[in-house]
């Protein structure tokens, strides 16, 4: 970082006064960031000039253990913990990758659930990345209403895994349970309530005149810097990029349900600024809503756990799969030696592309804007530094 | 812990009154330190919201170590933060507690074989008054953790003990 010393300006009051650019640390303590990120903020005034993200706060080593485990299906617990927010989606992720390199097909059923589970967690996931995201800019009653919602998805997963936050709960080749009895119906349940929650939210959060003069128009990522960055999911999405990869490159069984990826139009503001990044997570639920109603509808009888295989052991080789999580392009490389543990395990982690296009779309904001900046990339620092 | 803690020999009628009126104080209105680690913060963050309402304990989370009283240690600790953590534990003003949640806080967790940037326990670090098991622990398990160390804050006393 140069230090560029401004030459000395003349105040109303006559004397002059020596201008220059201040160092700012945000966190890792900090209440609006999302986990332990330090935003190094080089300021002039209340002008950010520069932002240098300081990542490794939460390195916890993901491709030792993968590569320390005794076998395949161990790595999933480790998965869990990298997204947190949206652990089903990263188990995913991960189990694609690995029956992709074992060349195995898993029953109907079990795609039904995983589609299943894995659109109820992106509505999970996006009820905390909008609950947050209103709490950072101060609006504390959307955060206590997204978190009430919440709970009822979690309540579904608990019926089904028995657990809350981090499940182990798709397996290579399978599903660890098969859904309780009554799932379906409480599900349905689920889908009937939550639908008109969404108006709930734009009421109070979407179309709030305070929520919008924070948001529209600030930090405005164009279409072509996203590319050029690698950006991904609801944040490419944002700056008015029809792609997904639930439908650009398909996986599982999502060309099998009606719906439609949403994409930020400007509508407040600036193709591209936080508000569009926003309210694409936010109809991104509706349409979650949509495939988990119709794969209920759906979902045909049969055992889940007819594919899972009794001893993993791959071919030598390596794969890599990519699926849609709820932060944007999870890739899951893996490596196979042929024994019975992988080799290597990468994980291509939607959030950290999205840290390092913060520095570019935050340049010139005011300072008070890096909260709805960095708030709005929905960034998962457990991911980030795995 | 504070000016007075421990200052007196023998216990009386104003000693206890005094202890019960501190304590009654201190463990009514813990405040603690807005600040996640890892996972466990979002079931912190489930357990300060509407469903599980940590707002009924008098506890009320607070951006600043200097107004808060209790520390909740959720989630990993690695090498980087660790001494974040203490320095962060070090600007808290006294009386103050740790609660740690969580088993990467307690002892690693399932990073206590192969983390090589992973803190084997905070208590290496700052001390620990009460440890809540689980991964993540549940919401209830967190109550459970915060009505512990309000139990402990209750048995206090500005009287001296005698070993």
């Amino acid at each position: 970082m140069t230090e560029i010393i401004t030459p000395p300006i003349k105040s109303s009051i006559g004397r002059t006064v020596r201008t220059e650019e201040m160092l700012l640390n945000m966190g890792p303590q900090h209440p609006s960031m999302h986990g332990v990120l330090r935003l190094e903020l080089v300021i002039d005034g209340e002008i950010v000039v520069d932002v240098v993200p300081q990542i490794g706060y939460l390195h916890r080593c993901f491709e030792k253990h993968a590569e320390s485990m005794t076998n395949y299906q161990q790595v999933v617990p480790y998965v869990d913990r990298m997204d947190y927010c949206a652990a089903m989606n990263m188990d995913f992720g991960y189990v694609i990758a690995v029956e992709k390199l074992l060349g195995i097909k898993v029953p109907e059923r079990v795609e039904y659930i995983r589609v299943i589970m894995a659109e109820l967690q992106r509505i999970a996931s996006h009820l905390i990345a909008a609950g947050t995201y209103g709490l950072d800019i101060g609006a504390w009653t959307p955060f206590l209403y997204m978190f009430r919602d919440r709970e009822r998805i979690l309540d579904l997963y608990e019926m089904t895994c028995g657990a809350r936050l981090l499940y182990n709960y798709m397996w290579v080749g399978g599903v660890s349970h098969d859904l309780p009895p009554g799932f379906i119906d409480k599900a349905k349940d689920f889908c009937k309530y939550f639908r008109p929650k969404i108006e709930e939210y734009n009421n109070l959060l979407s179309f709030n005149e305070i929520f919008i003069k924070r948001t529209a128009n600030v930090g405005v990522l164009p279409a072509d810097v996203a590319i050029a960055y690698g950006v991904s999911g609801p944040v490419l999405r944002g700056s008015g990029v029809n792609f997904d990869l639930r439908r650009d490159d398909l996986y599982s069984i999502y060309n099998r349900f009606e719906w439609e990826p949403q994409i930020g139009k400007g509508e407040m503001g600036t193709v591209g600024d936080c508000w569009d990044r926003y309210i694409v997570r936010i109809r991104e639920m509706e349409q979650s809503i949509n495939i988990v109603e119709q794969a209920l509808n759906q979902i045909p009888d049969g055992d889940v756990a007819s594919a899972i295989p009794k001893r993993i052991r791959p071919n030598p080789g390596d794969v890599y799969a990519r699926t849609e999580s709820a932060r944007g392009e999870l890739g899951f490389y893996v490596v196979s030696d042929g024994s019975g543990k992988p080799f290597r395990v990468k994980g291509r982690s939607p959030c950290f592309v999205h840290l390092s296009v913060l520095p570019e779309i935050s340049r010139g904001s005011m300072i008070a804007d890096m909260i709805a900046i960095a708030g709005s990339l929905d960034i998962v620092l457990g991911e980030v530094d795995r | 812990m504070g000016l007075l803690d421990k200052q007196f020999n023998n216990s009386n009628v104003i000693i206890t009154s005094m202890d019960n009126l501190l304590n009654w104080a201190r463990l009514s209105s813990m405040w603690p330190m807005q600040f996640g680690l890892a996972c466990c913060a979002i079931e912190m963050m489930a357990t300060g919201a509407s469903h599980y309402d940590l707002d009924r304990f008098g506890i009320f989370f607070r951006a600043s170590p200097r107004q808060t009283d209790v520390m909740i240690v959720a989630g990993t600790v690695t090498l980087k933060m660790a001494t974040r953590i203490k320095k962060l534990y070090d600007q808290m003003a006294e009386p103050r507690y740790v609660l740690s949640m969580g088993s990467c806080a307690n002892c690693g967790g399932p990073y206590w074989e192969h983390g090589y940037h992973v803190l084997k326990g905070v208590d290496r670090v700052i001390p620990v008054d009460v440890y809540v098991p689980g991964c993540p622990p549940r919401p209830e398990a967190l109550l459970e953790g915060i009505m512990k160390l309000q139990e402990k804050i209750r048995s206090e006393s500005l009287v001296k003990k005698t070993a």
